[in-house]
């Protein structure tokens, strides 16, 4: 019943004629009597153009003060002294984007990334869905996963080089530990929060088992397991970058953490800058497969 | 085959509307000693108790009683999705055992499906059936012409009102030609404007398919506008008090719910169910209560009074 009075009240039934929703923000241009071309789209995207504005600003006011307390050597308790200004940054970053050496690390990087979550993906999204499906998994499943799952992925490091034949093969395995369980969880989140009348629809409309559980559950759970995959390929990023610094050869975290044993202090920025470049890029990514594999989502 | 005598049966008692009828393609509903008690943690609640009642093919039903009676528990029951705790549940002479295309359900809540167009939507029921992309495209885009809904094909629910979901729910359940139709008051969520509107849509789109329908409501003047024959239940447990005709003629038109029968109905009808309706909400309600206060302020302070 609550569900019922939950989904009331909705808008008066519109018609063919309703008028189209208005775009949000939008409000900089004043009305003319012919809105050209360019205040027509500058209505349209004014919001978006502001906040990109705004945006910029932001960012270069970060440089500015970056620049600021590093050129003068400022010791405010946080002592910049040593800190490399965005100028000597530049300059080590012009260095490494001539040299192969640099781009190995971001491809290794990478590499370790693309196997150890698209692992994770592979068998906690099934692992999931089979688990909020049939109650006798989850009880199997979800209490070994309560275990393991608080022990944080760096905390696999000495294990993991024990376990596995390899230093690459270990670091794989240490992304992949770090990416499975938000994604199971949210996977197993979303079969829970599942409309159960919508699988009952489907029933009523001829449908087998197999195919509620193609046909609903799956894309129900769409919007949830992409929540995981976002959040698993934050903690993904965390787990690589440090299992790099331990133990790793090669890989953008490696050349970071060497950067500062060789006294190398501009490169520390640069791979700091580009391991948050590198996850930008990767949850952007995973943004983009969202709004093309659940279409509807975008038209809300 | 105890089918055929069943049938036999009915069509001896089969109104004028059905008789009208070019062919009678089944739909016979028949609910006997129907008995359904849920068991729950706080013990075993019996939702609906000695129910019997019939559908005749191609018949109007609606069943109307207080909220908490059964009227979902019985619905649930016909699609197939509860076993009765006794009694049966038949649908031309055959038990119902599941769910099935053979009955459209308009549940109480809306239940598109939100990653579908409304064409996909509506292609469902043919999908599941094995109709090829083309063929299942052709008969969805046709159907939603004929019910208007053409300039919403693409649309995603979510943009829908609450009155074009559930027509596209309608339009959805009937793609796969069922021999029943049963909506558990799938106006209920409307405002009343529309709520008039889509009962004009859907008794005439009755009139056309001469389907049976079963058609939950606590509304009054709607199980009166639409039906030929109403059911009306008792407060939990859920049995059937009363079993009431409803003669206007068809097509019905809204100035009907002015005529001096429809109104005489909702006369006899009202009284029946506001007993009931005192009866479900239990001690809750005594004469004292139903005056709202029993005492005359004429505008005064509480707190003086007190
Ligand atoms: N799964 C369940 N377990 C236990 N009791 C239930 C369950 N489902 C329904 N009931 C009880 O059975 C009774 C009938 O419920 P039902 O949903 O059929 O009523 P209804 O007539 O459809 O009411 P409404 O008009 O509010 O939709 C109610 O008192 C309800 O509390
Ligand atoms: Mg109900």
């Amino acid at each position: 019943m609550s569900r019922a009075i939950l989904s009331a009240a909705p808008p008066p039934d519109l018609g063919p004629a309703a008028p189209p929703p208005a775009a949000p923000g939008g409000g900089a241009a004043a009305p003319e009597a012919q809105p050209s071309a360019w205040t027509r789209r500058l209505r349209r995207h004014g919001g978006a153009i502001r906040a990109g504005l705004v945006g910029a600003a932001s960012i270069a006011l970060f440089v500015l003060a970056w620049h600021v307390v590093t050129e003068n050597r400022m010791n405010l308790y946080v002592r910049f002294g040593n800190v490399p200004s965005p100028s000597d940054v530049l300059a080590s970053a012009d260095a490494a984007l001539g040299s192969s050496q640099f781009l190995t690390h971001i491809l290794t990087s990478c590499r370790r990334i693309l196997y150890g979550f698209a692992l994770a993906a592979a068998l906690a999204i099934p692992l999931g869905l089979l688990m909020g499906r049939f109650k006798l998994l989850r009880e199997m499943i979800f209490p070994v996963s309560e275990v393991l799952r608080p022990i944080p992925a760096i905390a696999w490091v000495p294990m993991a080089i024990m376990l596995w034949p390899s230093n690459e093969e270990s670091i794989v395995f240490i992304t992949f530990l770090g990416s499975f369980f938000p994604i199971l969880l949210n996977t197993l989140h979303g079969m829970a929060t599942v409309d159960p009348v919508l699988g009952r629809a489907a029933r009523c409309l001829g449908a087998s088992e197999a195919a509620v559980f193609r046909e609903v559950y799956l894309p129900a759970t769409l919007p949830q397991i992409f929540t995981g995959l976002t959040v698993g390929m934050g903690v993904a990023w965390v787990s690589l970058i440090a299992a790099e610094m331990i133990s790793g050869q090669f890989g953008i975290g490696y050349f970071t953490w060497e950067a500062y044993s060789l006294v190398q202090y501009p490169d520390i920025v640069l791979g700091m800058i580009t391991i948050g470049l590198l996850g930008l890029a990767s949850s952007f990514a995973i943004r983009l497969l969202g709004r093309v594999l659940m279409p509807w989502s975008a038209a809300r | 085959m105890s089918a055929i005598p069943l049938f036999r049966r009915d069509e001896a008692k089969a109104p004028a509307a059905a008789a009208s009828a070019p062919k009678p393609k089944g739909g016979l509903v028949e609910v006997t000693d129907f008995r359904l008690r849920y068991d729950s943690a706080e013990g075993a609640v019996d939702a609906v108790t000695d129910v019997s009642l019939t559908i005749r093919p191609g018949e109007f039903v609606s069943i109307i009683g207080p909220s908490g009676c059964g009227k979902s528990t019985l619905l649930n029951a016909l699609a197939g999705f509860l076993k009765p705790t006794s009694g049966t549940v038949t649908v031309d002479g055959e038990p119902v055992k599941g769910p099935g295309a053979d009955r459209g359900v308009i549940f109480q809540q809306y239940s598109l499906f939100p990653w579908k167009t409304v064409r996909e939507n509506v292609e469902f029921g043919l999908k599941m059936r094995g109709v090829g992309r083309a063929e299942r495209a052709r008969a969805a885009r046709t159907l939603l012409g004929l019910a208007g809904l053409s300039a919403f094909e693409n649309h995603y629910p979510d943009r829908l009102s609450g009155g074009m979901k559930q027509r596209v729910g309608i339009v959805r359940a009937l793609a796969t030609g069922p021999r029943i139709l049963l909506l558990d008051e799938p106006f209920g969520a409307l405002d009343a404007q529309t709520r008039l509107i889509m009962q004009q849509i859907l008794t005439n789109m009755w009139q056309r398919l001469k389907i049976s329908v079963l058609f939950i409501t606590h509304d009054l003047d709607e199980a009166i506008f639409l039906s030929d024959r109403i059911y009306v239940m008792t407060s939990r447990p859920g049995t059937v008090k009363a079993e009431i005709a409803v003669p206007l003629p068809r097509p019905r038109e809204p100035a009907m719910t002015m005529s001096s029968e429809f109104l005489a109905l909702r006369r006899g009808l009202m009284s029946l169910i506001r007993e009931e309706s005192l009866k479900a909400m239990g001690g809750e309600i005594s004469e004292e209560a139903l005056q709202g206060l029993a005492i005359n302020l004429d505008g005064q302070d509480i707190p003086r009074v007190l």
